[in-house]
């Protein structure tokens, strides 16, 4: 059984159908992603997901049913999301952002050991820690935004284009450290992405969606390699 | 000097009043947006439940104690049923809403206890403090004894408690506090209660001094109001200065400005207000917006 299973997933805002009945899985301590372009369904695909906006099909994690759940009952299985923008509190500072990632945890000597592995994880943060989340830089935030997430000890990691609006080699350091959160926590990922090059290189499976329908899935390698779907829809 | 003092003593402790039921309207408008115009009434509310308690035959301290919790519930009642389902509409509509809830309060405390102006009972014991040839009465120091407690308790809920934590969270983002697992609803629902128990302190303490009727929090309320819009709407401690200072300019214009009087002194701090917004639109203490482009 995969640890996220999504079948049939319809999603959409108000009157507007976005999703159109999608389905994929995630196996465990892999790192999946969701390739497209604007305005193909990714970011609606995670909201849906946790939760955010009005979804019926079905998502199974853990075999558990989610679909009809309030985000904060989704979160507490341990689906960590890392919304488009960021999803840090601005106005508090780094020390706040990282315990409120573990709101909903009790164990304060784990808490304390996370924390002080997210410091060693980004010590950009470490040096940062009393300024308030909105003064860091792009690449600061993303990373906080990453750490804070991680503050919860997630099952599942969902992230909303972690290379939005920030530049290449800092785009290069955050997938860098996907990576490397990957293999040492062994955290199991679904990122979606526009930039497909860099998602593909760290992914081990992929899906391409395109307007509201997943139009292609497999290994990363395969996508990877697929001249007519890398022409069709990845522009690259 | 003499007068000077015993002016600034009683301004603050009318103060403590305006800066009780502001810090109550700053908690609200923080966490949602709403400015709550309904907030004097309830306080009021509150004032006619101790009032009950202790005709009841409950020792004052024990009435007022009783009253703020039924406050607390109340208030998260109130939240639930009448504001909840107007938190997203549009302003005029939940500014009818908070008008309705004031007229509604008002008529229920008329209805039950009367327009009758009623005694409320001491809570401080009578007498002053002579310090020289000012006198502190035991009311005025206990009123804002009781004011640095309650912003205290409210400092020490936000900065050290993981409830604090996700209340300020839920202020400044409420997607991400979702996304970490905070019941976002349940939390507006418990920071409504603690506004009304704080509007509740404001108003019990508030009755020995105005008398107890339906209309005794109307003036607090429009200056309260204005404190909380002089000292940044985002900010308790902004609340807390600028009801003190609001109390204290009222009672000094109105002791030494021969034309101002008891009648107009209402106006002189309203007056100092209107000139600080126009140049700090934000408030003494607020943050000021500045949406990202």
């Amino acid at each position: 059984m995969s640890l996220l299973e999504v079948n049939n997933l319809v999603a959409g805002y108000g009157m507007v159908q976005v999703l159109n009945g999608i389905s994929l899985s995630v196996e465990e301590g892999e790192v999946a992603v969701v390739l497209g372009a604007n305005g193909a369904g990714k970011t609606t695909t995670l909201r849906a997901l946790t939760g955010m906006i009005k979804t019926s099909g079905s998502v199974l994690f853990e075999g558990e049913e989610m679909v009809g759940k309030k985000t904060d009952q989704i979160v507490r299985h341990r689906i960590a999301h890392v919304p488009q923008g960021r999803g840090t509190v601005a106005q508090m500072d780094v020390d706040e952002n990282l315990e409120l990632g573990a709101y909903i945890r009790s164990d304060k000597a784990g808490i304390a050991a996370d924390k002080q592995k997210m410091f060693e994880l980004f010590p950009r943060l470490a040096e940062r820690r009393k300024q308030a989340a909105g003064s860091l830089s792009g690449g600061e935030q993303q990373m906080l935004a990453i750490a804070r997430a991680l503050m919860m000890s997630p099952r599942l990691l969902l992230l909303d284009e972690p290379s939005l609006g920030l530049a290449p080699l800092i785009i290069r350091s955050v997938f860098d450290t996907l990576q490397q959160i990957n293999t040492e926590f062994g955290t199991t990922m679904l990122v979606v992405e526009q930039n497909a090059n860099l998602a593909l290189g760290i992914a081990k499976s992929a899906f391409v969606l395109e307007t509201g329908d997943i139009v292609a899935g497999g290994s990363a390698a395969q996508i990877a390699a697929d001249d007519t779907i890398r022409k069709a829809y990845l522009g690259i | 000097m003499t007068k000077f003092f015993q002016l600034v003593i009683a301004g603050i402790e009318i103060g403590s009043i305006y800066a009780l039921v502001a810090l109550a309207i700053v908690i609200i408008y923080a966490s949602t947006g709403l400015k709550n115009l309904a907030q004097g009434e309830m306080a009021m509310f509150s004032a006619f439940i101790a009032y009950q308690f202790h005709a009841w035959g409950l020792g004052i301290w024990l009435a007022l104690i009783l009253a703020i919790l039924t406050t607390f519930v109340l208030g998260m009642g109130v939240q639930q049923v009448v504001l909840k389902p107007v938190q997203d509409s549009s302003l005029l509509t939940v500014v009818i809403v908070t008008l309705g809830l004031f007229l509604g309060l008002n008529s229920v405390a008329g209805f039950i206890w009367g327009y009758m102006m009623l005694a409320f009972p001491a809570i401080f014991p009578e007498g002053a403090v002579e310090i020289g040839s000012v006198g502190i009465s035991y009311a005025a120091i206990g009123v804002f004894a009781v004011l640095l407690a309650c912003a205290g308790a409210l400092f020490a809920l936000f900065q050290f408690t993981k409830i604090g934590l996700a209340m300020r969270a839920v202020a400044y983002n409420k997607e991400t506090s979702m996304l970490v697992g905070v019941q976002v609803n349940r939390v507006i629902m418990v920071g409504f209660g603690l506004a009304a128990s704080l509007g509740a302190v404001g108003g019990i303490f508030a009755a020995p001094k105005l008398f107890l009727d339906p209309f005794m929090m109307l003036t607090v309320l429009i200056y309260a109001l204005a404190s909380a819009a002089f000292g940044g709407l985002d900010s308790p401690l902004g609340a807390v200065i600028a009801g003190l200072f609001i109390g204290v300019i009222e009672n000094l214009a109105g002791g030494y400005i021969g034309f101002i009087g008891s009648d107009l002194k209402i106006v002189v701090p309203l007056v100092i207000i209107l000139g600080t917004l126009l140049f700090r639109p934000q408030g003494l203490l607020g943050r000021k917006y500045i949406p990202r482009v």
